[in-house]
């Protein structure tokens, strides 16, 4: 299945990738190729076939409603980029 | 031509569990920003999310009370989109398989009873909260800083069919979903607090007709009131537009509750394509029948089980068994009443009536008023013993709601004890009939009904104190010799 | 001292002939050595190192020996993707050059609890995303058997300072055969364990439904002694079983005989390297000699297991690197004028090129419309592939292959074509994908590079495969092969 460059830029916005002209060029073909060889998983009958998530089945893992106070929310706070007032600052937001 | 219009509402409710969805961070508000934070809850590299028991068995109390079908498996998804309060870049939601579907909610507009569907019930984890620097808005900031306390918080969504047909309508069932929650410990509810928030979806279709129109998502609403407002507001933006043969947009739009009105965002909306996909950190949650009927038997008995209790067992109408039950708190206040004494139409007739009046002007609950059971079946005693009369009781009612004093206390020292003493009101009401000879006439020739006026100006001449029945015959007893 | 392997160092220790502070000073002296040829090593921390084997010669002094854990005062490199508290752990990702994390991997802990001293954290592909670590955001590792080749990946560092002799053990992640085709490319053993045995919780994500930590060693008797380590439930990781742990010691039994083995036709044909073939039917033969029962098997889905990952992983991980973002950690742009362009320019500069292509490739699979038609397809494959292992296994104990198609590629071979890159994972992709144990262990050369043979078991017998190995291994010498630098 071929990609064509839109899809690429479409996806590329999705995933807050941002992209040069030539990587646009690059997966573009890439992305074909690889998704052309996945393409081979369509011939395959999968009908009554239920998908696997996890390889070694298991439910209900839960933990008691407990408090745990964290003892490293400054180490946190130090690995900010941009900090103030104890808070992460962002550039302003345009949406 | 006749419109309708067809309601939606998405709900989400703060789960009342002491830690975080996925790890041990305290759920507690006020906090200084960034305190209640861990690896886990602000998505440090390589942290791995635990699923809290207590927010699964809130949220199948809430889907039993919404007699919602329990789904054997539900599995955890991903919702994926980058906003900086959203520390992954995916929120843990549940979406191909939730927790609970198929149910619905009761609710009572104008007399009516109205069944409003339920189509499900999932888990999620709420995000953190964004500050605006240099404007009140989020156009026109310089900056913004993120506070990840909130992040985490286990959330339950519930999404309703487009079962509601007016603003009203959609504004009874955001009470009754909240009264709902906090009757059964879910969520303290408060819109305001934004403990309880909600989206709704409105369009407006031709009456008669059985497919939906173009629909609008409305959010940003902080109260009951800017549920039904704006929902008003967009209402009357569907019809007209609709009526000049015009054409809805599918949008979303934001609540103003400074003017009341609707705005869409500027610019084109970008399509959201959230790429949903199972959380494969987290593995399904499969409830056993023995956790669920656990869960059932200790939410004891349901609102709509209480209503119909109290319809049966104590006569009560059915607009005031709903009344009752609506909050748990009054619910409880009345059968304690009843059970001291067997007066169920009287005691539902105080609580619905004055006492709530009195609670709802002050905005206060019944929990946090300085009156008791006791209290209220000491007044209606009182009553009936001819101490005071009714009219007298509201007064001593307002009186004890206020200081917090007794109602012993609160009627010996204002005087306020019914005149029952013969002597006094004989001298009463001699001074009456003496003052209004043309009523006294007009008995005399017959219209023996004019005795009300003459009750009522004895009852002005004690002040409300004198005992009524006695007045009366006393009157009798006068007029007649 | 430092050519030695843990169980030899352990009895040296014990009987206070070394001192864990000579040993680590030796394991260090021979980074200084080798390390400009070999890079294995993003961060060496030297200071911390000798501070914790000062730390362990006195826990050896204090107790007696029969309590000394067997890991005390063992020089360990750990793969940079395992968050280290307070020590830089970079996944060797420019967009974590600068990240300390706040809290220690399950593995660091259960690690430092034993007595092992941390040497340093080792390179890798960015994101364990590639088999040769030529992807590496920070800089190449080389093969310490012929430099010219790379170390395979991605926890390329981890099995080349094994090999160089810069470190005693180490750990590594693997995804799609992560640990086991670099311990084949580099002449060590590299095992990866039943997925949910080791906790992941530390381990930075790549793909979490696959990723798995586990040993890297210079035998089977040190991966039996650093897997009692690393096992084990843990209340923080949701997908890590609470299943009893066996002393996987008692396991290192010299005795194949009537062991069911299954080689795997798929992987004895078409692709692989005719030395590579040559090799394994050797190990074959050699298995037979010592009792075993070899039989041939098929697995017919193997045929479609690479593109089946290929989708799952990238899928997987597009979603986990959503979190590298420029607001909480790691690299910010510095062209970030607003919101939207701090996260484009962030994610440029910060990611490597198949990191983005992974990430692209996994959006896609995931974005509206083709979801069905990849990733829950995908899904659906990955059913057939276990079922294929569950029907082999109702007949073998183990099953055996090579750990990949040839030896050790030469740097830049394989870098233009993502796609022939991928298909070289034929041989351990369908291991993760079922969430099965599986071993690499040497068991020949070609071109004076090492192969290494696979030796896959049934979910949560482990035992069985290091059984298998163990006696492999004690009835040949390859695993005492040196390289020469």
């Amino acid at each position: 299945m071929a990609i064509t460059k839109k899809d690429v830029e479409h996806v590329a916005k999705l995933a807050r990738l941002g992209l040069s002209e030539e990587e646009i060029e690059l997966f573009t073909r890439q992305l074909s190729a690889i998704l052309d060889f996945a393409g081979s998983l369509q011939k395959l009958d999968t009908k009554n076939i239920l998908p696997t998530s996890h390889a070694i089945p298991m439910k209900n893992v839960l933990r008691e409603d407990k408090v745990v106070t964290c003892q490293n929310t400054e180490d946190i706070l130090a690995n900010a980029p941009a900090e103030e007032d104890h808070m992460f600052r962002v550039p302003r937001i345009i949406e | 031509m006749s419109y309708e219009t067809v309601i939606g509402l998405e709900t989400h409710a703060q789960l009342a569990t002491e830690s975080k969805m996925f790890c041990g961070c305290p759920t507690k508000f006020g906090a200084k920003p960034n305190t209640n934070i861990c690896p886990v809850c602000t998505g440090q590299p390589g942290v791995l999310p635990v699923t809290n028991k207590k927010a699964i068995e809130l949220a199948i109390k809430t889907a039993i009370a919404l007699n919602c079908k329990i789904e054997p498996q539900s599995v955890f998804a991903r919702k994926n989109y980058f906003y900086p309060d959203l520390p992954k870049g995916y929120q843990v939601s549940q979406y191909e398989l939730p927790l609970a579907t198929n149910g619905h909610l009761e609710i009572e507009v104008g007399g009516n009873i109205r069944k409003i569907g339920i189509i499900r019930v999932h888990l999620e984890e709420d995000a953190g909260k964004s500050i605006h620097q240099g404007a009140g808005r989020i156009l026109g900031s310089a900056s913004s800083l993120i506070d990840y306390n909130r992040t985490g918080t286990p959330l339950i969504e519930i999404v309703s069919e487009p079962d509601i047909r007016s603003p009203k309508e959609a504004a009874v069932f955001m009470q009754a979903l909240a009264n709902l929650l906090q009757y059964i410990g879910v969520c303290d509810a408060k819109m305001e607090e934004g403990s309880l928030r909600c989206d709704a979806n409105l369009s407006v279709r031709e009456r008669g007709s059985s497919e939906f129109g173009v629909r609008t998502e409305l959010k940003n609403m902080n109260s009951f009131k800017a549920v039904e407002k704006a929902l008003l507001f967009e209402e009357k933006r569907h019809t007209e537009v609709l009526a000049d043969g015009g054409k809805i947009s599918q949008e979303t739009r934001f609540f103003d509750d400074t003017t009341n009105t609707t705005h869409g965002m500027r610019g084109k909306e970008e399509a959201h394509d959230y790429r949903y996909f199972p959380e494969p950190d987290l593995v399904p949650v499969a409830p056993d029948k023995k956790w669920v009927e656990a869960i059932r038997s200790a939410l004891g008995e349901l609102p709509e089980e209480r209503k119909n209790r109290f319809i049966a067992n104590h006569r009560l109408s059915s607009n005031d068994a709903f009344l009752l039950i609506s909050q748990r708190a009054t619910a409880d206040f009345f059968e304690e009443c009843v059970i001291l004494l067997n007066k169920p139409k009287i005691i539902a007739n105080w609580i619905l009536g004055d006492l709530q009046a009195y609670l709802n002007a002050r905005n206060l609950t019944i929990k946090q008023a300085n009156f008791s059971p006791v209290q209220l079946v000491e007044l209606i005693q009182l009553i009936d013993k001819g101490t005071i009369s009714g009219k007298i009781a509201k007064t001593v009612l307002i009186k004890v709601l206020e200081t917090g004093n007794s109602v012993k206390d609160v009627i010996a020292e204002s005087g306020m004890t019914q005149m029952s003493d013969e002597g006094t009101l004989v001298k009463i009401v001699q001074s009456v009939l003496a003052a209004n000879p043309k009523q006294v006439e007009q008995y005399k020739a017959g219209k023996t009904t004019i005795i009300a006026f003459l009750v009522g100006q004895v009852m002005k001449e004690t002040k409300g104190r004198a005992n009524p029945g006695l007045a009366n015959k006393i009157l009798k007893q006068e007029l007649d010799t | 001292m430092n050519k030695k392997t843990a169980h030899e160092l352990n009895n040296l220790l014990v009987n206070k002939k070394i001192s864990s502070v000579e040993l680590t000073k030796a394991v260090l002296d021979r980074i200084d050595k080798t390390e400009g040829k070999v890079q294995a090593y993003v961060t060496v921390t030297r200071e911390d190192a000798l501070k914790q084997a000062k730390a362990a010669d006195s826990r050896i002094s204090e107790l007696p020996d029969t309590r000394i854990p067997l890991l005390t005062g063992i020089p360990i490199a750990i793969k940079d993707n395992m968050c280290t508290k307070g020590v830089l752990t970079t996944c060797s990702s420019k967009i974590l050059a600068n990240y300390i994390p706040p809290y220690n991997a399950t593995v660091v802990e259960k690690i430092k609890a034993a007595g092992a001293v941390i040497v340093g954290k080792a390179n890798m592909d960015e994101f364990a995303m590639g088999s040769s670590t030529e992807n590496s955001g920070l800089h190449p590792t080389y093969n310490p058997w012929d430099l010219e080749r790379v170390p395979g990946g991605s926890s390329g560092g981890s099995a080349a300072a094994v090999a160089a002799n810069e470190c005693i053990l180490a750990t590594g992640s693997d995804t799609g055969g992560s640990i086991r085709q670099p311990a084949s490319f580099c002449g060590v053993v590299g095992f990866k364990p039943t997925y949910g045995r080791v906790s992941r919780y530390g381990l930075i994500a790549f793909a979490s439904s696959l990723d798995q930590i586990g040993p890297l060693t210079k035998d089977v008797t040190d991966t039996a002694i650093l897997m009692n380590v690393l096992v084990g439930y843990d209340p923080k990781d949701s997908t890590s079983v609470n299943q009893p742990v066996p002393d996987y010691q008692k396991a290192l039994i010299d005795n194949v005989k009537n062991l069911k083995i299954g080689y795997i036709k798929e992987l004895l044909g078409q692709g692989i390297d005719q030395e590579v073939k040559a090799s394994i039917e050797q190990a074959m033969k050699k298995l037979e000699e010592l009792g075993a029962k070899l039989i041939e098997v098929s697995m017919p889905s193997f045929e479609h297991a690479v593109a089946t990952y290929y989708l799952i992983a990238p899928a997987e991980a597009s979603s986990n690197l959503a979190r590298y973002d420029g607001v909480k950690f790691g690299h910010r742009s510095k062209e970030a004028k607003d919101l939207l362009t701090m996260y484009y320019n962030t994610r440029r500069e910060g990611f490597g090129a198949e990191v983005k292509r992974r990430i692209m490739l996994g959006t896609y699979a995931l974005s509206a419309g083709y979801y069905d038609a990849y990733y829950l397809k995908a899904l659906k494959v990955r059913t057939l592939i276990k079922q294929d292992f569950d029907r082999a296994f109702m007949k073998y104990d183990v099953l055996l292959s090579p750990t990949a198609p040839s030896i050790a590629f030469k740097f830049g071979e394989k870098t233009a074509d993502p796609l022939a890159m991928y298909i070289s994972d034929i041989a351990t992709i369908p291991i993760n994908l079922a969430g099965l144990p599986a071993i690499s262990l040497p068991c020949g050369f070609s071109k004076k590079a090492p192969i290494g043979l696979q030796i896959i078991g049934r979910a949560f017998d482990e035992e069985t495969v290091l059984r298998a190995a163990f006696t492999y291994e004690q009835n040949t010498d390859w695993h005492k092969q040196i390289p020469e630098l």
